[in-house]
């Protein structure tokens, strides 16, 4: 038995804790279909613990939804379903290949996967009637997503507009939605990347390994290191190097950069986080560099 | 390569997993420098990073500027930077060694007052800027009557641009009795009001040498001291249940919890509590979070409770204490804040959401509409148009196991949602119920 509260206090990692479990809790209770999106990235595998937490020992009342880009890491594909196997969870993977394919998401050969995600994200909920979708959106990330609700209202065209949120006040979430519509929900709102990597330390949660620092063949292109594979050959007089790299973020492995690093375990990452000078997003995704409202677009569109 | 398990558990990680939380609600306009204030907070706290301040200094100088502006670092939107303006809360986040915190920053035009509502709704803190040229605004005076009506209990006047009045001690004292005399019709419990200056940094992290006349703390060294812990009621158990825990597998066949998060008081095994509304009684066999039983369950704990009888408990319920508990009431008296641009009537009817029970609600009347400036209360109303706040009296489809909001700001709080549209019209605060 736990017994260290003596003094009615709970640590601020506690706090965010309980505050997404409430979340998770009350999405499970008030909507009809709900699904949790789930990238394989730190901060859903941090989501998808946390409802576990939530409806422990119950399964999840929720399958997960994967939008695969076909130009995922292997080592993300592989921890995921680590993870959908011992939860005994229920997977559904939405192709942006097939989409492609099926004429959902039109390939021009120029916008990245990344981008290409969401047309086949809004054809996996309207196809499957989800009425809410989880996300791992932190309001740290980015100064778009620093206004966004923890409930985060999407029209019949997956749309968000910043400028009709409904007011959310205390922990009351208004769920109301109509047919067509989805809520998008952010368990992770208050938390910081920094957060994150505590959480992850404390609970020993499982990751990708690509997060802790390897060696790896690298290129530089435009001032991030790319990682040297089927996509990613040297061009012009761009030279490969091996390097100790990790990556900060996992999306589409021809779109993200890694930066250079001796962190092998998460104490190590935290304490470079916590000295770091350049943002997560800044540094690693090309599809957040075309401008400085590419984010504020995307997810107008329907994005995370 | 990497892993988790290391031992490695420095000074640094450790004593970070222990930092407490503050969470404190911004109001002043562009022009009292508040974006300034909070951009400074989150530069000197070494919370902006290299890219976004690179972004701003470009901005600043594509825009002629002579100083970084540092209100760009908090301007969101793209058409907030067009319009100069900020339209909606944005919440920002920061921490330094003790503690970490989530500033809820919001816009001070009047038209916005349901964005500070929703602001200081979650706020243990508030914090109002003024221009030391110009003093107590209207506008900074309806700002505290928010903060008060929401209870925040803790209240910071920070008197901004004092180098523009040459750190004149006279202002500061005329400006701080003045706020004084008008807080006394409010309910703030504690009051510090700080000389800074946002744009050059003084008092706001680091001490001025400006003021040898001030003695109080900085701006940074008040957020992180300000005890808040004890702000919380730790006596009247109150757990509404969120959810019933039923894994229907061979494991855990007769598993039955409910889920919830504590709103007051503590709950211990062995305690003997009453469900509501049906009133039956039964005692507490267990309380769990994960698969760990803790001893004490307190706010803001979500916890999964266990009882000893096979009572029947679902979502919407409270479980309480048979001598201390609410007494469900379908006529709620109520303080309500309007926030959408149909003004509220009587016998209008509407969703309404309280902790975790929804049903309907009607008006039966509206009592007075508060003027935020005067404290006037205009018993001719009749209506409560947008951004307006007034007294209400509403009765319920459903009974509701609420408190005043001044004993509970979590059992004492409900949100109106227009049927048709399903959005958020209104925040309630009750003041009775019967």
């Amino acid at each position: 038995m736990t017994n260290t509260h003596v003094d009615y206090q709970l640590s601020q990692l506690d706090q965010l804790e309980a505050e997404s479990i409430h979340i998770f809790r009350e999405v499970a209770a008030e909507f009809e279909k709900p699904v949790l999106m789930f990238s394989g990235g730190k901060d859903s595998i941090v989501m998808l613990r946390l409802a576990e937490k939530a409806f422990f020992p119950a399964k999840l009342p929720f399958p997960l939804l994967q939008v695969d880009t076909g130009l995922d890491f292997d080592e993300v594909l592989s921890t995921r379903d680590s993870w959908v196997e011992r939860l005994g969870a229920r997977m559904i993977i939405a192709s942006v290949e097939d989409a492609i394919a099926a004429g959902h998401v039109v390939d021009d050969g120029k916008t990245s996967r990344n981008r290409q995600q969401i047309g086949a994200l809004l054809n996996a909920i309207e196809e499957n009637g989800f009425t809410a979708a989880f996300g791992g959106g932190r309001r740290d990330e980015e100064k778009a997503r620093a206004k966004e609700r923890v409930y985060s209202h999407r029209d019949d065209f997956g749309q968000w507009d910043p400028k009709m949120q409904r007011p959310e006040l205390w922990s009351l979430y208004n769920g109301r939605i109509h047919a067509g519509e989805h809520m998008r929900i952010f368990p992770l709102s208050n938390w910081t990347e920094l957060d994150i990597w505590h959480y992850i330390h404390r609970e020993q949660i499982q990751i990708p390994q690509i997060y802790f620092a390897h060696e790896r063949e690298v290129i530089e292109r435009d001032g991030m290191l790319l990682s040297l594979g089927p996509e990613i050959q040297p061009k012009g007089n761009e030279k490969v190097e091996t390097k100790m790299v990790r990556f900060r973020t996992v999306g589409d492995r021809t779109q993200t950069g890694c930066v250079e690093s001796v962190a092998t375990d998460t104490a190590a990452i935290i304490d470079e986080i916590a000295i770091a000078r350049v943002t997560e997003r800044g540094a690693t995704r090309g599809d957040d560099r075309f401008s400085e409202a590419a984010m504020e677009d995307r997810k107008k569109e329907g994005y995370f | 390569m990497g892993s988790n398990e290391s031992q490695t558990n420095d000074s640094h990680t450790v004593a970070q997993l222990e930092m407490d939380l503050l969470r404190f609600a911004t109001a002043g306009s562009v022009d009292d420098g508040k974006s300034t204030l909070i951009g400074r907070l989150l530069l000197d706290s070494k919370s902006i990073f290299e890219d976004q301040l690179e972004a701003v200094e470009s901005t600043s100088q594509s825009k002629g500027y002579d100083y970084t502006d540092l209100a760009l670092l908090t301007d969101g939107l793209r058409s907030e930077r067009e319009q100069g303006i900020t339209i909606d809360v944005a919440y920002r986040y920061f921490a330094t060694p003790s503690r970490k915190f989530i500033i809820a920053d919001t816009p001070g035009h009047i038209q916005y007052t349901r964005n500070m509502v929703t602001g200081a709704s979650t706020a243990d803190l508030g914090l109002v800027l003024v221009d030391a040229r110009q003093g107590l605004t209207e506008q900074s005076r309806r700002h505290a009557v928010l903060l008060s009506l929401l209870r925040v209990p803790h209240l910071v006047l920070a008197i901004n641009k004092m180098d523009l009045v040459d750190w004149s001690q006279d202002v500061y004292d005329k400006i701080q009795k003045e706020f004084t005399t008008f807080a006394t019709k409010l309910n703030i419990p504690d009051l510090e009001v700080i000389p800074i200056s946002a744009l050059q940094g003084d008092n706001v992290v680091n001490r001025s040498e400006n003021t040898p006349w001030y003695s109080g703390p900085t701006l940074m060294h008040h957020l992180e001291n300000v005890h808040v812990a004890s702000d919380r009621d730790l006596v009247d158990t109150r757990f509404p249940v969120q959810y019933v825990i039923r894994p229907k597998s061979d494991q855990y066949h007769d598993f039955r919890g409910y889920a919830g998060q504590v709103a007051g008081g503590v709950l211990k095994k062995g305690d003997e509590v009453v469900v509501l509304p049906s009133g039956m009684t039964s005692t507490i066999s267990r309380v769990e979070l994960f698969d760990n039983e803790v001893s004490e369950a307190f706010p803001p704990m979500s916890v999964t409770v266990h009882l000893e009888d096979d009572v029947d408990v679902s979502r919407g319920d409270m479980i309480a204490r048979p001598k201390n508990a609410p007494k469900p009431s379908q006529d709620i008296d109520a303080m309500v804040c309007w926030m959408t641009n149909e003004p509220l009537r009587p016998r209008q009817k509407l969703a309404i959401k309280h902790t975790t029970r929804t049903g309907r609600a009607m008006v039966k009347d509206i009592q007075y509409r508060l003027d935020v400036n005067s404290l006037h209360r205009d018993q001719e109303a009749g209506e409560l148009g947008l951004n307006e706040i007034g007294r209400v009296q509403l009765r319920t489809t459903v009974p509701l196991l609420c408190d005043p909001y001044s004993k509970n700001r979590t059992t004492g709080s409900f949100i109106l949602i227009d049927e048709a549209t399903g959005v958020t019209v209104g925040a309630g605060m009750i003041n009775s119920a019967t």
